[in-house]
């Protein structure tokens, strides 16, 4: 059951819109945008050219992060992440295509940590699919939406931007 | 000398997965390809302010050596602590008469301290693999080294070297040059050369120092330095293992380097983008001249930086494998 909308391009407006309001609100004039990588970067990419932000965009890929290595092992092609100035007391906006149990945030949160001791970390998320396990939630985000236990969302892009719901295998 | 069995049969798991490394002898390309990108990603992170990530925190690594090391220890070390295991390096001096039961009894008090991971370096021919053998189930063992049996992660940092700087394996011309008679990392790079499908590869040396039937591993032969590195790609030096050696084969050092010795005139016959690299220590004016090992050609030092990434790969890769065999056997 969908929430909302499923358009990518008015999700992404309103997104932007609430970020820069709450910008302003949390008094953060020169934030880093961060995306976790892939779908995390494409809309990390269109809210910095939304807010016109001079920072370049950080990626962070996560895969050496996740608390489930044990369960299913290595991702083999895990690229590197790229932090492109001092994150040491700066305003991080965090930025990733859906939030689902927390567990990949929590991971970001860990990584972005050993890079420095930020100042705040906002999160932005397009999708909220409100299936938390972890007490995680995003400042912004574009939708929620509700799966079926055999459903799922899946982003494609980077242009354009499209949201897939499909059939789980 | 232990008995080397099938290696395979002991160094995945029945997904196919790596969980020991003992030999790249019998694996697929595949899983190599998955070795060299796996520790691709790793010499990036390696280049990062924050050298660490947590994929092995709360493992215990034991490097367990019986024979002396520097740089293959330290490299191990370095990558287990930057994976957050933790560390505990044992040398012991072995005595040659009761080898099997003594290693029987370090391994079970190892055991006794849980440990996760050995990563194991001894003068005998199958030593890791025997200890594959007899290790508690879940515990991953890496081969650092075992006679002159095999050197997988000193081969892959190799190939990892060789695939940074050249890309793809099967246009090139790998030359191997020197003590190949007493030499694992020969062994180990010619197996991993011809699964990855290297064009040609040879080997270069006096007779005295190559072993019999040499050429049944698909190498060409050259006993003529000049001649064996034309147009070659990839020149790989190795070391003068005068502490393996218990008979005169060689005249002496001088004349060594004077006929398989690299000069950079030497180097001329290979192709003028030629690479050369040697797994150290390097004996200068023994197996190669300083203007080359420090030259624009050398990637020596590259190689060790490698070597930290291929052995967090493989270590990480193994421990993977061992936890998804636990996972699989509980499931059944």
């Amino acid at each position: 059951m969908v929430q909302g909308t499923l358009s990518v391009e008015s999700m992404l407006d309103k997104m932007a819109s609430e970020l820069k309001t709450l910008l302003i609100h949390r008094q953060i004039e020169d934030p880093i945008i961060i995306g976790i990588r892939t779908g995390g970067i494409w809309i990390a990419e269109r809210l910095h050219t939304a807010l016109a932000l001079d920072n370049a965009i950080g990626t962070l890929d996560i895969s050496f992060y996740r608390d489930d290595f044990s369960q299913i092992g290595l991702h083999p092609k895990v690229q590197a992440s790229q932090i492109p100035c001092v994150t040491e007391g700066r305003d991080i906006v965090l930025v990733d295509d859906v939030i689902m149990s927390g567990r990949t945030i929590r991971a970001a949160l860990n990584e972005l940590f050993d890079y420095g001791r930020p100042a705040s970390v906002t999160l932005v998320t397009l999708l909220d699919l409100q299936r938390r396990q972890l007490p995680i939630q995003a400042d912004i985000y574009g939708g929620t939406l509700s799966l079926a236990a055999n459903q799922q969302v899946k982003l494609t892009g980077p242009d354009p931007l499209t949201l897939e719901i499909s059939q789980k295998d | 000398m232990f008995d080397i069995k099938d290696p395979n049969s002991i160094q995945l798991n029945s997904a196919g997965q790596l969980k020991h490394f003992i030999t790249t002898e019998g694996l697929s390309r595949e899983l190599l390809t998955e070795i060299l990108e796996t520790a691709d990603s790793f010499v990036d992170m390696n280049a990062q302010q924050v050298k660490k990530v947590p994929l092995l925190r709360g493992k215990t690594v034991v490097n367990l050596f019986f024979e002396s090391s520097t740089r293959t220890l330290s490299t191990f070390e370095l990558a287990a602590k930057r994976l957050s295991a933790d560390v505990l390096n044992l040398n012991i001096s072995t005595s040659s008469t009761s080898k099997g039961e003594t290693l029987k009894d370090t391994l079970q008090t190892l055991e006794a301290m849980h440990s996760d991971m050995f990563v194991v370096r001894h003068s005998d021919s199958g030593a890791a693999h025997f200890i594959a053998e007899h290790v508690t189930p879940n515990v991953a063992v890496i081969n650092a080294g075992d006679g002159r049996h095999a050197h997988p992660t000193q081969a892959m940092l190799d190939m990892l070297t060789i695939r940074r700087h050249k890309g793809d394996f099967s246009p090139l011309i790998v030359a191997i040059v020197g003590d190949i008679l007493h030499s694992r990392v020969a062994r180990s790079q010619i197996h991993a050369l011809r699964i990855l499908g290297a064009a040609e590869i040879r080997v270069i040396a006096p007779t005295t120092l190559l072993p019999r039937n040499i050429e049944a591993l698909g190498v060409k032969v050259f006993t003529h330095m000049q001649t064996g590195l034309k147009d070659a790609d990839v020149v790989i030096m190795l070391r003068l293992q005068k502490e393996r050696m218990q008979s005169a084969l060689l005249p002496s050092e001088s004349e060594f380097y004077k006929l398989f010795g690299l000069t950079n005139e030497k180097l001329q016959h290979a192709k003028p983008d030629a690479v050369v690299m040697h797994p150290g220590p390097i004996n200068r004016g023994v197996e190669i001249e300083s203007a080359v090992a420090d030259g624009p050609q050398s990637l020596i030092l590259d190689q060790v930086t490698n070597g930290i990434a291929v052995r967090m790969a493989v270590m990480s890769m193994s421990m993977s494998g061992q936890m998804a065999e636990k996972n699989m056997k509980a499931e059944a």
